[in-house]
Formats: C-alpha cells, structure tokens, sequence
C-alpha cells in the first residue's frame, strides 16, 4: 500500500508568539489546533485523529485530547524529536488511507525560552536509559554532539567554516522578510564568523534560535480536501528513518535522511530536479548540508560548495530553502524543528509565501527533518508534497 | 592562545543492573568493553545483548585503553569551564563517546593517538578519559 495520493494537507498554523511568558504548554497546544482547523474552514468537532510528539504535557495525546476536548478514533504519540510532526504527516496519512481517521489533527508547542532550556545544558531523561551511565559523565549537550558531526564533516570532506557560514546568511536573507521572526537582521558570513565559538567548530550564528510557539497541521482524506476552499495540498510520499551509535560503528559523517530520502522519493515518484522548494531542518548551519547530501541534492561530501554562495537564497539561488527563516532565525518552538518545516511548505506550494521569497511556480516541495542529535542518535523524516 | 584541561564537575552516572562491573573495573583503572561469543565483534556502550548479531552470550574483555581520536569539539559555552567532547576509536575497532583531558584543548586534532586516563565524577565515581598519546 502506498499513501501517495490518499491524503491532503488541508489547514497548517504557525503560533505568531516567539515568548509565551503567560501562556502554558497546552494552552499553546490548543491555539495552534485552533488556528490550523480554521485555516481548513472546519470544526474541532470533524477532528478524528490526534498526533503530537513529546512536547505534549502530561500523558500526551490522552492529556490534550482531554484538554481540547476532542473525541477521537485514531491516536499516535511518537516521538522521534523535533522530526516527529515530519514523522506524523506520514503517519496521519497512512492512518487516513487505512480508513482508521478522516481528519487528523498534528500539534507542536513549547516555551523553552520563557523555561530558559537551551542546547549547552546536559540533560538526563530519567531513570533506566542505557546509554546515559556511558554518556552523561562526559557532558554531552545538544551542540558539542552536532559540532562533532561538523568536525568530522570538516576533516573528511574539506568542509568550510565559511560554507557553513552561507546557511546561516541565506536563512537571515530570508527572516528580514518575516514580522514574527526572532532574528530579522540579514547577516554576512564575517558576522557568522565573528560571533563567539559554542563548540569547536560551531558559532553562536551557527546555531538555531531558542524559542517559544508551536504549530498545527490538518490532513484529511482527498473528497474531504475537495470539498474545502484552500489550495490542495496533495501528499506525494513520507518516509523515516532512526540512526544512532551503531553498537560504536559510529559515523557521524550521514544522517538518516540517507535511509529516508530515498524511499520518500521512490513513493512519490519525482526526481530531484522536480522540488521547486526545500524545508530542510536547521538546528544548526552543518544539520543542513548533511542532510542535503543525504538527501541526494548533491554528492556526499560536496553539500559545503552547494550551500555556499546563496544558493539556498530564494529568487537567486539555485535550492531556495526555509523561506520563512529557518530555525536559524525564525523560530524553534519547543526546540522541535519539523512542524515550522512543514507549514511553510505548505505555504510555498499555496502560494502565500512573502511575495519577496515565494518560488515561482511552486508545484512540488519537500521537508525534512532530523530529531534528536547528528552526533548520537536521531530520527529522520522525509515529506513530498504537490499543489494540485 | 592556549585553553588548558581544567578538572570540572562531571555529572554522576545512574546505573542500571548489569553496569556494575564496567565501573567497579574502572575504579581499579581498567576500561571492560563487551564482546560477542558468537559474532566476535565487540559493542560500546555495554548490552546484556550483542546490537550486532543479537546473541546473549556476551562477555566482558578489557580494552588495550589505546586509539585515535575520531571526532571532538572543545565546548567553551557550555558552563563556567570548556572541556574537550570527543568520539574515540579504540584499537579494537569500536568507538566511544568520552573526554580528551590533561593538554592544551586548542592542539586536540582529529586523527591524533590518545591513550586511557581516567577522571572522577562528583560522587567519586571513576569514569574512562582519554589524554594525548
């Protein structure tokens, strides 16, 4: 069986707020489903099925369900990170094609930065986690363990600081364009360069912003997306992938997305040369040019010289990427990337991008997301999706 | 310039059944990998089952504590002291999550020989470092 076809993103929200001081965690959860069923001209009461990740307070999909007051066929809580709302597009569509829901409904919300989180602190997830007596003791933070993965990519294939830099400069090219954007100021790669070093090899501009917000996506089945006034939105192809440790075969050098991509794009049935549009998970400058060699845009090893010069700069670059700014600028609700991915695919292929960074013609786009960390262990998530 | 190792407060493990011996070994100055019986390959961090061949019948071999640095990155906004995170491959083959200690941290180099130290956790507990060969 194959979802291709059999399902459509028919509503997606993005929260404006970047500091949700007095606003909590479900409250937020409900805004973005409020505002993602609106968009899809429906009620909460035609939802049908429920997918949120680990940012979902309390029991998760029982606890918002409960709060939200939905009455539900299908429920899915897997958490793969901030590449779960990627994961749950696939998902909610497969759920929608088995007949097990109509409408799904997907949710991501948090407020890391009202809670004062961030990537330089060393977090246990609790009691009986295998890895952590192995790991912990060594302080391994959401950056030193993607910087490794940086300084591999460095020393393997000749990768640049500088190409590095370039991710980050096109997504501020596009954030001046965005009002709710955290960081609306266009950078140069000096002032990547210059801002102060993280962990070797990656600045303080190398790294995504901390915010807070959320987002929702609706998916319904195609005569229920046909019978609404948005774009149509048709789901090409999804596919995920973990990576981890490999029992210490590690390899920072891949991501998931070289096991994820290839299948998304088999079940799609578009080459490469077809995206018109690309969101790609920017936690940090390097997640992006390993993924985007991963994903096959390029050789392995060569994702440094694609970046560089403003070839993901939309209007003159050739791989116009995370127009709406990126995690690097935009927003990084809950420190989960995937649903901000997602939205503004949405966006690309409807034709409500800003004007100054919407793709021409845009028919076919992709989104991709990594959840967890490039230096141990992730899950990836790959989406295609066509206007129809 | 210069960003010598300075000793800081390293996070105590939780165990879990089974971690014991790793760290009762490590507190006479051995590191103990589990190798598989069946497959031969050895694995990091240690499982009561091999993730390469899923055999039960592993068993601890103490490692020759010599290898190369895979991977690192000096951490220098990640509380009062930066310290070195690295990825080191041991000579026999398998790679481990740990820190590079007692050197300048700016002349750390992937590629470099490194060889087995170890540090103590707040509680006392030793764990595994390495230091420039």
């Amino acid at each position: 069986m194959t979802i291709k076809g059999k399902a459509y993103i028919v509503g997606a929200f993005e929260h404006p707020t970047r500091k949700a001081t007095d606003t909590s965690v479900a409250q937020l959860h409900a805004e973005c489903a409020k505002g993602a069923i609106e968009d899809a001209g429906l009620t909460k009461d035609d939802i049908d099925g429920y997918f949120c990740a680990g940012d979902a307070p309390g029991m998760g999909g029982i606890s918002m369900a409960n709060y939200m007051g939905l009455r539900l066929k299908h429920i899915d809580s897997t958490d793969t990170g901030g590449s779960s709302y990627l994961l749950h597009v696939g998902h909610a569509a497969e759920a929608i094609a088995a007949g097990k829901c109509n409408i799904a409904l997907i949710t991501l919300a948090g407020r890391p930065r009202s809670e004062g989180s961030s990537g330089t602190i060393v977090r246990s997830r609790g009691t009986g986690v295998p890895e952590e007596p192995f790991e912990i003791p060594y302080g391994p933070v959401t950056v030193n363990l993607y910087a490794m993965a940086a300084m591999r990519h460095m020393y393997q294939y000749g990768t640049t600081a500088e190409q590095m830099a370039w991710v980050k400069v096109a997504a501020s090219h596009h954030a001046q364009y965005n009002k709710h954007a955290m960081l609306q100021e266009v950078v140069t790669v000096k002032d990547v360069l210059e801002s102060p070093m993280v962990a070797d090899p990656l600045h303080r501009l190398d790294c995504c912003v901390v915010s807070d917000g959320g987002g929702a996506l609706i998916l319904a089945r195609p005569e229920i997306a046909k019978s609404l006034k948005r774009p149509l939105v048709k789901i090409l192809g999804a596919a995920e992938a973990p990576k981890h440790t490999m029992g210490g075969k590690v390899d920072l050098t891949f991501s998931g997305a070289a096991w994820s991509g290839p299948r998304c794009f088999e079940e799609a049935g578009v080459k490469h040369a077809d995206i018109k549009y690309a969101s790609i998970y920017d936690s940090f400058t390097i997640t992006v040019i390993i993924q985007i060699e991963d994903l096959g845009f390029c050789k392995k090893g060569e994702g440094g010289k694609f970046v560089a010069d403003g070839n993901l700069i939309s209007g003159s670059g050739k791989f116009p990427f995370n127009t709406d700014g990126g995690g690097l600028c935009n927003n990084h609700p809950a420190n989960r990337g995937g649903m901000t991915k997602v939205i503004e695919a949405v966006r690309q292929l409807r034709g409500e991008a800003h004007p100054a960074v919407q793709v021409k013609n845009c028919d076919i786009a992709l989104a991709h997301g990594t959840g967890g960390s490039l230096g141990h262990r992730h899950g990836s998530a790959t989406v295609i999706m066509e206007r129809e | 310039m210069a960003t010598p190792y300075q000793d800081r407060k390293l996070g105590d493990p939780i165990l879990n059944v089974g971690d014991e011996p790793y760290f009762e070994a490590a507190a006479k100055g051995k590191l103990l990998l589990k190798k598989c019986k069946d497959c031969g390959q050895y694995h990091h961090f240690p499982r009561g089952i091999c993730p390469h061949c899923f055999s039960t019948n592993v068993d601890w071999v103490e490692a020759k504590g010599t290898g190369t640095i895979y991977s690192y990155s000096v951490t220098r906004r990640a509380g009062p002291i930066p310290y070195c995170i690295a990825y080191v491959t041991l000579d026999e083959g398998v790679t481990v999550l740990t820190n590079i200690v007692d050197c300048d941290l700016d002349t750390v180099k992937i590629g470099q020989k490194v060889k087995l130290t170890f540090k103590a956790t707040g509680n006392g507990t030793q764990v595994p470092m390495f230091a420039l060969a």
